[in-house]
């Protein structure tokens, strides 16, 4: 999207002509004082002197601005305050004794852009590739005819392909105002290429007519290329569209089947209504924030990696706490699904509340590790979030777990015999009680997990679990129970359904149509999508 | 036997030692007044409303610690309305007809508010409304110690507009879906038709409360933005959601500088749980920042963060204090000023002695209770967040501003800014 186009850019380059004779001048006193001016036109006038200026000390205040480690003493004298001590913001000499009473100089947006453009038009002659594409890309999206005399040397001087597309891109919008109706023409071709909504716009205004019905861009060939260029810009954000769309329903997939897969397991392969599922999740959430918190005091320098041994810990706290459960209530109540349902209930209000008691009944913080944090851009502008890609992988790692586990291990076979006909089972010597306890416990471990997930992007308090438990059982009921590959379907089916609907008619009413469309489904197809096939021993 | 006998003596002895003890709590209750505090402090409220709960027992502590009002200490009746709206009505029930509390600080948000307010009316009882809210609501039994419309929301987007702002052209209005962020979005929309902006330039989006998916809503976001004109957001997001929806806005990379957002629910309290690295130069709009540099701020950080450690609240090292917390306090001691000029704690009584009240609030400014209509004139802040998590000041208006509870903005308001 476009910066506004700040007048600073004029002053900016109305400096750099002045200033080029005197590149290594230490930036004047009066600059300075300008700098610390309540005005933020006067504020900015002078950051553009100093990014004109270029010198080593200029952009190192600016930087210093930027981070608001840009300081004013009590006597009126500009420091820039590091980590080890300061320095004098005109001559980078450190200051002895530490000025205690140095107050830094706070920015607003406005002011920050004007840092932005200033460091772009010196990042443009960087030596490190990632420091010009960034630059590379603010030019672009800020591209005038006054900064053609930046842009035109930057892109003549430019080796790497992708920096240079980019620039080019930047002048093409810059030569799309041109006097000379063949530099218009290749400049609206050259913008076809372009994936921005705003270029979109601003090759749409040459199509328009005006008051008197006369086109406002005389030339028929550059209106045909600006007609081809838009059509094409259009193709390539309707195709974006559908692809963000798409990620974002996989992603609320994801979470759904992560939240889910245990119940398919307690619920869909041994038939018991758990209540408490919701709380398992919780239990791992809660798990990887006390991962979080070790990492923190014992191991600062690891901090980032506190995900992945939150992982095993996750699941085995939340197994732990399952098979608990599984002993001493549940396995009492097999066979009495109201009795299983109001005792799980109640064992869920007991977690919740030894939550509430150890932990508080505040949400607690649990941060993304650094390589979770932020996102990368894809085709087309597109960014994806890395706590979501991660947790699109994990899903599927888990769910290769679960189908390992029940197709390829000998306890995944005695769970599936104990399934169809407990009483054959036991018959030839299959330990029904003891399979029901790990199985049980397997599927309280994958809740673990999908609460170790839950935690990156939700948030985790002690009633967590209870947001989560209705969408398990849609998930499950809705795939057919007993199967992990309609848990897959009705999840993803889920979650792009939400993700349509949303963008479509809002959250809210998405989340009553997706109820709707469950209740409308079930009664017409109680066994879900997959239903087992074959004989089955109702116990 | 013996056994038994001695079991009846120690029976007897216990019953009249247990009578002793309710007798004497009777005469202790006679040497305290009841003050009710109700907040949530479970579910999806309580990371707003339990630094309320806190900041309210520390100035009764503070009060008790300087001997108390009319002689007698304060002693506070904490209930937990768990973030579960009819429950607020039930627990103010509580407070009003079983503890007899003298008077009530409690709630945050409006449909809370709503859900207390005619039980206060019924029973006459007093409630010190700490938050900013959508006005459109005056009533005898509650004073409102936060910012009107006109103190909060009007000057916010005014400050978009202007050339400091970015000169905002587009208004995305994203809010949780209940009463207060509705009204603030409609009165929004009536001002900005009056500044020329067009239906079309216009997005008002709704989530439901503990939303925590924002994937959508920022792609939409994003795509409103790219069509062109300088866009701004305008949130109104209540309760733990703003955690995920502020993580996912630092995810996807939409930067302050492209597209800001100013919020009006999210203060220092909300932004502890966020990195707020990616967040810097969004805004928020307040009558107060905890960044606010003057020696009465000064003082309360210190009672409150010294408070917080002797009290063992979870983390004390890191907490901070918000406007709704400043409000609080606010609040509690204009109550106490009425009460020793009514010289009693009667409702009727205190009520008439509110107005007119002044006390020198942390903001810097002595705030003032309007004489007719239960709210306290404001200064009003825009800040931009720090990486810290703090915000710095952008803009301040030079005085404290009067409430308009009833917006000008909506229809058939003219002649209601009175009780």
């Amino acid at each position: 999207m476009p910066l506004s186009l700040p007048h600073l850019l004029r002053m900016f380059l109305l400096a750099v002509c002045c200033a080029l004779g005197s590149a290594h001048a230490a930036p004047s006193a009066e600059t300075l004082a300008r700098l610390t001016d309540d005005d933020s036109d006067t504020r900015i006038a002078a950051i553009a002197e100093l990014g004109a200026e270029g010198s080593a000390q200029s952009v190192a205040l600016l930087d210093a601005l930027a981070d608001e480690a840009l300081a004013l003493t009590g006597a009126g004298r500009l420091v820039i305050l590091t980590d080890t001590g300061a320095l004098d913001a005109a001559t980078g000499e450190a200051i002895e004794p530490y000025p205690d009473d140095a107050d830094p100089l706070m920015i607003n947006n406005r002011v920050r852009n004007a840092l932005q453009s200033a460091k772009a038009a010196t990042n443009i002659r960087a030596s490190d590739r990632g420091t010009r594409l960034a630059a590379a890309q603010l030019l672009r999206d800020s591209a005038s005819e006054l900064l053609m005399p930046i842009l035109e040397p930057a892109l003549a001087a430019e080796q790497d392909k992708e920096i240079r597309s980019i620039l080019a891109l930047a002048v093409a919008r810059v030569n799309l105002a041109s006097a000379e109706p063949a530099k218009r023409i290749l400049a609206a071709q050259r913008l076809g290429d372009s994936s921005d909504a705003s270029v979109k716009a601003m090759l749409a205004t040459l199509l328009d007519k005006d008051a008197k019905g006369q086109f406002i861009e005389p030339d028929t060939e550059v209106r045909a290329a600006a007609k081809a260029s838009v059509q094409a810009i259009e193709r390539r954000l309707a195709m974006a569209d559908l692809a963000s769309t798409a990620f974002t329903g996989l992603s609320l997939g994801s979470i759904l089947l992560l939240a889910a897969l245990g119940l398919a397991i307690t619920y869909g392969v041994m038939g018991v209504i758990n209540m408490a599922h919701g709380e398992l999740l919780m239990v791992g959430a809660y798990a990887t924030y006390v991962v979080q918190g070790l990492f923190r005091t014992h191991l600062p320098e690891y901090i980032d990696s506190y995900v992945i041994a939150a992982v095993p810990v996750a699941f085995l706290t939340a197994a732990a706490v399952g098979m608990l459960m599984e002993r001493t209530v549940i396995r009492w109540l097999y066979g009495r699904p109201l009795e299983t349902l109001l005792a799980t209930w109640g064992l869920s209000l007991v977690l919740i509340q030894s939550a509430r008691v150890i932990f508080g009944p505040q949400n607690v913080e649990v941060a993304n590790p650094a390589w979770m944090s932020g996102g990368f851009s894809t085709y087309a502008d597109i960014v994806l979030p890395w706590n979501r890609v991660v947790i699109i992988g994990f899903a599927i790692f888990v769910l290769l777990l679960v189908w390992l586990m029940m197709q390829k291990t000998r306890l995944g076979m005695f769970v599936r015999a104990v399934t169809q006909n407990r009483a054959m089972a036991g018959c030839v010597g299959v330990p029904t009680a003891r399979i029901d306890t790990l199985a049980f416990g397997i599927g309280a471990g994958i809740a673990g997990l999908g609460g170790c997930a839950l935690s990156q992007v939700a948030n985790v308090g002690p009633a967590m679990g209870q947001g989560y438990i209705v969408d398990s059982f849609m998930v499950v009921v809705l795939g057919g129970v007993g199967q992990l590959a309609g848990a897959v379907t009705a999840a993803m089916g889920l979650g792009l359904m939400t993700k349509i609907l949303e963008g479509w008619a809002g959250a809210v009413v998405a989340k009553i149509l997706v109820l709707v469309f469950i209740i409308i489904f079930i009664q017409k197809r109680p066994q879900g999508l997959f239903a087992l096939k074959g004989r089955f021993v109702e116990d | 036997m013996k056994t038994r006998r001695s079991f009846i003596k120690a029976l007897t002895l216990s019953a009249s030692l247990a009578a002793m003890g309710s007798v004497s709590t009777l005469a202790h209750a006679a040497d305290t007044i009841k003050v009710g505090v109700l907040h949530s402090l479970s579910g999806t409220m309580a990371i707003s409303e339990t630094a309320l709960k806190n900041v309210a027992l520390m100035a009764i502590d503070e009060i008790n610690a300087a001997g108390g009002v009319l002689g007698k200490k304060l002693e506070p009746v904490v209930v937990d309305p768990a973030s579960n709206w009819p429950l607020f009505a039930e627990k103010a029930r509580q407070l009003l007809s079983q503890d007899k509390v003298a008077v009530t600080f409690g709630c945050w948000t409006s449909v809370s508010r709503k859900s207390v307010n005619p039980v206060f009316k019924e029973l006459n009882g007093l409630l010190f409304y700490p938050v900013q809210y959508e006005g459109e609501e005056l009533e005898k039994n509650v004073f409102y110690t936060g910012a009107a419309p006109n103190q909060q929301a009007i000057p916010a987007v005014e400050y978009l507009m202007s050339k400091d702002g970015g000169e905002a052209k587009r208004f995305v209005l994203l809010g949780t879906d209940y009463v207060y962020p509705r009204t603030t979005n409609k009165i929004l929309r009536a001002f900005l038709h009056s500044k020329g902006v067009a239906d079309a330039d216009i997005m008002e989006e709704y989530t439901p409360f503990g939303h925590s998916d924002y994937q959508t809503i920022i792609a939409n976001i994003k795509k409103f933005a790219a069509e062109g004109k300088k866009t701004a957001v305008v949130s109104t997001i209540n309760g733990d959601s703003n955690v995920p929806f502020y993580k996912e806005l630092g995810n996807a990379g939409l930067k302050a500088t492209d597209v800001p957002v100013v919020a009006f629910s999210v203060g220092e309290e909300e932004l502890r749980g966020v990195d707020a690295k990616p967040l810097v130069g969004h805004l928020a709009a307040w009558n107060y920042f905890m960044s606010v540099k003057n020696p009465t701020n000064a003082a309360f950080i210190k009672k409150y963060q010294d408070w917080a450690k002797k009290n063992g609240v979870p983390n004390a090292d890191t907490v901070v204090t918000n406007d709704p917390m400043e409000a609080t306090y606010v609040g509690i001691y204009m109550w106490k000023q009425a009460v020793e000029q009514a010289k009693t704690t009667d409702v009727d009584a205190v009520i008439a002695a509110l107005g007119g009240q002044s006390f020198k609030a942390p903001s810097g400014f002595t705030l003032t209770m309007d004489k007719t209509n239960h709210h306290l004139h404001k200064p009003v802040l825009i800040g931009e967040v720090r990486a810290d998590g703090q915000f710095s000041t952008v803009w301040k208006t030079k005085e404290p501003i009067r409430a308009q509870p009833w917006s000008p903005f909506i229809a058939g308001n003219e002649g209601k800014q009175n009780m």
